[in-house]
């Protein structure tokens, strides 16, 4: 936590919440990964135990679980781009700000492609 | 380090540890090593990697067909008959737990400020990065796709035929 007296480098605006999403999706995704390759290892205990854990992954709750893993990911990986943008182009300091809307915009478009799709298999049909 | 041209004797003490004159710059004396630069290097260089093979990894899993409906044994089975597979996310889950822990690591460092405290977390981060590693890693190259007295249901169409 920022104990400095003088303030800390960070002012708020559109840097800094970047930066702390950044870390928030980050720590999250990691947990979801220890998590993930635990339930797949269950295929080398048996068909019907890795079949019964990854079934829980189909219900409807999970199903809107697995939206924030994406929309966590998908943020994660286009502002970890931009970041890399700002560190190696002369000019990325500069325009960071309008980076982080094209971010966003990108994340949109990208869960406007997923979410009618992975809704549909969630929630549809059977 | 005796020149009179340092000024005062206190100032001449200070100035005791300065390098020789027109030595290189050094912008510290440390002799730790580049081992933060080449972290930093390394979460770009694999965050460029993961965006290709994590998008696909979803892709494939989730958008792909049924989706998130159809995993089941058989299509691991199926995914992790092809060598492709099995590289692609043997790649993705070292480049992805080395990229997250070094990720945990900093966070580690920014918010734990008792040495004890970030000694222990970083303990219990690198204890579990071993154990996911060595396990996914052990899943991946002893996976049996068409194990013996299993029920044919369950498993891909190939055992069967």
């Amino acid at each position: 936590m920022p104990t400095a007296q003088g303030g800390t480098l960070y002012r708020g605006r559109e840097g800094m919440w970047s930066w702390v999403a950044h870390r928030v999706t980050g720590f999250a995704i990691f947990f979801f990964l220890l998590v993930h390759v635990t339930d797949t290892a269950l295929v080398r205990v048996s068909p019907e135990a890795y079949n019964a854990v990854i079934g829980t992954y189909q219900t409807p709750i999970m199903g809107l679980g697995e939206v924030g893993l994406v929309a966590a990911i998908v943020f994660h990986a286009f502002n970890g781009i931009r970041i890399m943008l700002v560190d190696f182009l002369a000019n990325g300091p500069r325009y960071q700000r309008v980076m982080l809307w094209i971010v966003l915009g990108l994340f949109v478009v990208t869960m406007a492609g997923f979410l009618p799709r992975h809704l549909m298999n969630v929630f549809g049909g059977h | 380090m005796t020149s009179a041209t340092h000024g005062t004797p206190a100032v001449a003490e200070q100035v005791g540890t300065l390098d020789a004159p027109r030595s290189p710059y050094m912008r510290k004396k440390t002799t730790r090593g580049n081992y933060e630069l080449y972290s930093w290097v390394f979460m770009r260089a694999s965050g460029v990697v993961l965006v290709v093979l994590v998008f696909g990894h979803l892709f494939v899993n989730l958008m792909v067909g049924e989706g998130v409906k159809a995993i089941d044994f058989a299509f691991v089975g199926g995914k992790w008959s092809s060598p492709f597979w099995q590289i692609w996310d043997l790649l993705m889950l070292w480049l992805a737990m080395i990229h997250g822990t070094n990720g945990l690591r900093t966070i580690i460092n920014d918010y734990a400020e008792r040495d004890v405290t970030r000694g222990v977390l970083k303990g219990l981060l690198y204890l579990a990065f071993t154990i996911v590693v060595v396990l996914g890693t052990l899943v991946i190259f002893t996976f049996e796709p068409c194990p013996v007295g299993a029920d044919p249901e369950l498993l891909a169409s190939f055992c069967t035929a």
